[in-house]
């Protein structure tokens, strides 16, 4: 539907979901950039951040509480999936990589399955932010315009903590050149260890975050696997404002598209993806030759 | 056609003659003797057992529907093997097993994707040499699985398919379908929402992109138009879409009164929920034409109340018929869970697949759809049905709902109240409106 008061609607609503896409995709790329592993166990991450940010509000009707228990719990997975599993391959082909962590993701999808089954759970969200505002000229739900800031926020302290700290500029260094900050005498595999820890807490989050606006369920994470890839690819894998920049243009592209035609959105994202590596094949911020 | 149907009849009767002297043991014998092999008959009807290759989705957005499903065949298979008093009512001849045979089954995962469903299938009937296949929830499933039942001439049984297409343009002489579909389900609604909503509304869809959307949306449109109903925009989604987001604003921008949510499965449940969440669930009224198994599970009483839905089976007619009460006792009392209409699907399905081998007196498949289009009544969980002989589309009642306000619900399962139950007669279309052609029996 073609008129101004539509088209400014779908592009706010374009930054609000390209803003929470933007959060899922910096965790993906943070992991690749830094240890050069596709962590396809990402979308499962993510949905086991919806559940463990259920349970918690469940037994305290918190919503923060819900956010630090998903993101706590999903680092400690993340962590414990690096040391059992995913340090083992590091040295191995991508291939192994991609197998193994889509394996994770398997493991953890149906785990969840078996002991919340198939029904979408429902998380609330806060009580004051459950309403719509009106903002002129749209009405928009206010839990949705708290997530824009949410992630604002959170994307601001994930780049203090990566560009302003001691341990962002190992963990920079690494995704240039892990070698090379072996041979500084930094223990790389807590570095790794780290990273991994990070990225999936960014996953869990983002899944707590999310959920209020979507049902919580096992596959809740398939899609947006899919979504971040593309985020990814487009923004240039490993490379951090690329993922916000990515997340952003997916979002609009997806909105926008479907003002004119809602079912060429998806055609449409992936049309945009095909024309960056086409043109640009290391990504809009990423730098060529790096793996 | 006359010829056929005399044809048809001398084939049955024969068989019944047969049956009588024969006795139910001899009697596979001598139909394997005097039938060509076809399909998996004779080999997947030699031993003490039959096999059945069920494929629903368990997982993805229409997993929880999938296993609502799986429920039912389930239930169904335990019924046939030890001769249970319910599924007897549906199948008079059963004793215990099929033709004296015990089902066994294999379940997989059909993820709602027709490859996979028919790769699933092609196993069960090559390594398993499965006698029947059965179950869908998406309609795409159940279309490619049709086209694989008559190319290899195995009978098919669909479990939820809500597309016009799967009886009708897409039909096959070897697939049969219990469940309602976009027509029927929008014939019986259209009336009861010009009554209880009014004429002349506008009204924005949200339909799901494949054969089982398009065609409720068409059938929707079609049966409102009567009654001045006109289409503001019609949103068309990707199946498994998490945000809505991008098709609700057009919908909360399209100056529509009335929302109609065809979305399925986790689908219905998102779309419904952040229809709220943009405040058009306050400004327009939301109808479901199709309704989803477990929705109002899933949004909640408050989301629910007053809105109408189609339906194929809700619980509470459990308190009119008494088919229906042994039946929701039975399921409940194995998955402690009133029954959703997927369930009752499956049940019927299997129930009236017996029925129809028993009639038959054979597994071999050309006999077995004779005697489904033999249209013999049977009593049911929704009242008395029978199979259309010209589509394989079973003639059965719509229940049209309407979601119950939180006070008024008598316990925590009783989301709707039963506003009307329309005859399936009423409702369905001439066979040939959708181009049936059901293809060759061998």
């Amino acid at each position: 539907m073609l008129n101004w008061s539509n088209f400014a609607a779908q592009l706010f609503n374009g930054l609000a979901t390209g803003a929470l896409l933007a959060l899922i995709s910096v965790g993906l790329t943070i992991i690749y950039g830094t240890l050069g592993v596709l962590n396809l166990a990402h979308g499962a991450l993510f949905m086991l951040g919806g559940y463990a940010g259920f349970v918690a509000f469940q037994a305290t009707h918190s919503f923060l509480l819900a956010l630090l228990a998903g993101a706590g719990f999903v680092m400690l997975a993340g962590l414990l999936i690096e040391w059992v599993v995913v340090r083992h391959f590091y040295a191995r082909p991508a291939e192994d990589q991609i197998l193994v962590t889509f394996g994770i993701g398997i493991v953890l999808v149906e785990l969840v399955r078996a002991a919340f089954g198939s029904l979408a759970q429902t998380m609330p969200p806060p009580a004051w932010a459950a309403g719509v505002t009106s903002l002129g000229f749209l009405i928009y739900p206010t839990y949705r315009l708290l997530v824009m800031g949410i992630v604002a926020a959170s994307l601001l302290a994930l780049y203090l903590v990566l560009y302003r700290t001691r341990i962002g500029m190992v963990v920079r260094a690494g995704i240039e050149d892990a070698g090379m900050v072996s041979i500084l005498g930094i223990d790389v595999q807590r570095v790794f260890l780290l990273v991994f820890g990070i990225g999936a807490m960014a996953a869990g989050f983002a899944g707590v975050v999310n959920a209020p606006i979507v049902s919580i369920m096992p596959d809740v994470g398939d899609n947006i696997l899919v979504e971040c890839f593309v985020v990814v690819v487009i923004g240039g894998v490993g490379s951090f404002p690329g993922a916000v920049a990515g997340g952003l243009i997916a979002g609009e592209i997806m909105s926008l598209t479907a003002m004119f035609d809602p079912s060429y959105s998806a055609v449409m994202l992936f049309a945009a993806m095909t024309l960056v590596l086409a043109l640009r094949p290391q990504g809009l911020f990423g730098v060529a030759g790096r793996e | 056609m006359d010829e056929h149907h005399r044809n048809d009849t001398d084939g049955m009767s024969r068989r019944a003659v047969l049956g009588g002297l024969a006795g139910g043991l001899l009697l596979p014998t001598f139909a394997a003797a005097e039938d060509a092999p076809i399909g998996t008959y004779p080999a997947g009807a030699t031993g003490d057992s039959v096999f059945v290759g069920i494929t629903v989705p368990l997982t993805g957005a229409y997993a929880a529907q999938g296993q609502d499903v799986r429920k039912g065949f389930e239930l169904a298979v335990e019924h046939l093997n030890t001769g249970n008093e319910l599924i007897r009512k549906l199948s008079p001849l059963t004793k215990r097993g099929v033709l004296g045979k015990t089902v066994s089954f294999g379940v997989a995962d059909s993820e709602a994707k027709p490859n996979t469903a028919i790769q699933a299938q092609s196993r069960f009937i090559t390594q398993n040499k499965a006698i029947m296949i059965a179950g869908s929830v998406s309609s795409a499933v159940a279309v490619a699985l049709n086209k694989l039942a008559q190319r290899e001439k195995v009978i098919y049984l669909p479990g939820i398919s809500g597309s016009n297409d799967t009886t009708g343009k897409d039909c096959v002489r070897y697939g049969f379908r219990t469940c309602f579909y976009g027509y029927t389900a929008a014939a019986a609604l259209a009336p009861v929402l010009a009554r209880e909503i009014g004429h002349n509304k506008k009204v924005a869809y949200l339909t799901p992109d494949y054969t089982f959307g398009h065609t409720v949306q068409q059938s929707v449109e079609a049966f409102t138009k009567g009654f001045g109903w006109t289409t503001a925009t019609n949103q068309v989604a990707p199946l498994g879409a998490p945000d809505f987001s991008t098709f609700l604003l057009n919908i909360a921008n399209s100056g529509a009164d009335i929302f109609v949510d065809i979305g399925f499965g986790a689908d219905a449940v998102n779309s419904v929920k952040q229809a709220k969440q943009f405040g058009i669930l306050d400004k327009m009224k939301l109808v479901v034409p199709y309704n989803t198994p477990f929705l109002a599970q899933q949004v909640g009483a408050q989301l629910m109340q007053g809105v109408y839905a189609s339906s194929d089976f809700w619980w509470t007619y459990s308190e009119q018929n008494e088919i229906a009460r042994m039946f929701v006792a039975a399921f409940e009392e194995k998955y402690h869970y009133k029954p959703e209409f997927g369930a009752d699907d499956g049940y019927l399905q299997f129930a009236f697949w017996a029925d129809a081998v028993e009639r038959a007196g054979t597994f071999y498949p050309p006999a077995v759809i004779k005697a489904y289009e033999a249209e013999v009544r049977r009593p049911s969980t929704v009242g008395e049905v029978y199979f259309r002989a010209a589509d394989h589309q079973l003639v059965r009642p719509i229940f049209v709902l309407r979601g119950k306000a939180p006070a008024a619900m008598k316990g925590p399962d009783d989301y709707y109240d039963i506003v009307e139950l329309t005859p399936g007669a009423s409702v369905m279309q001439p066979p040939t409106l959708f181009g049936c052609k059901l293809g060759p029996y061998t």
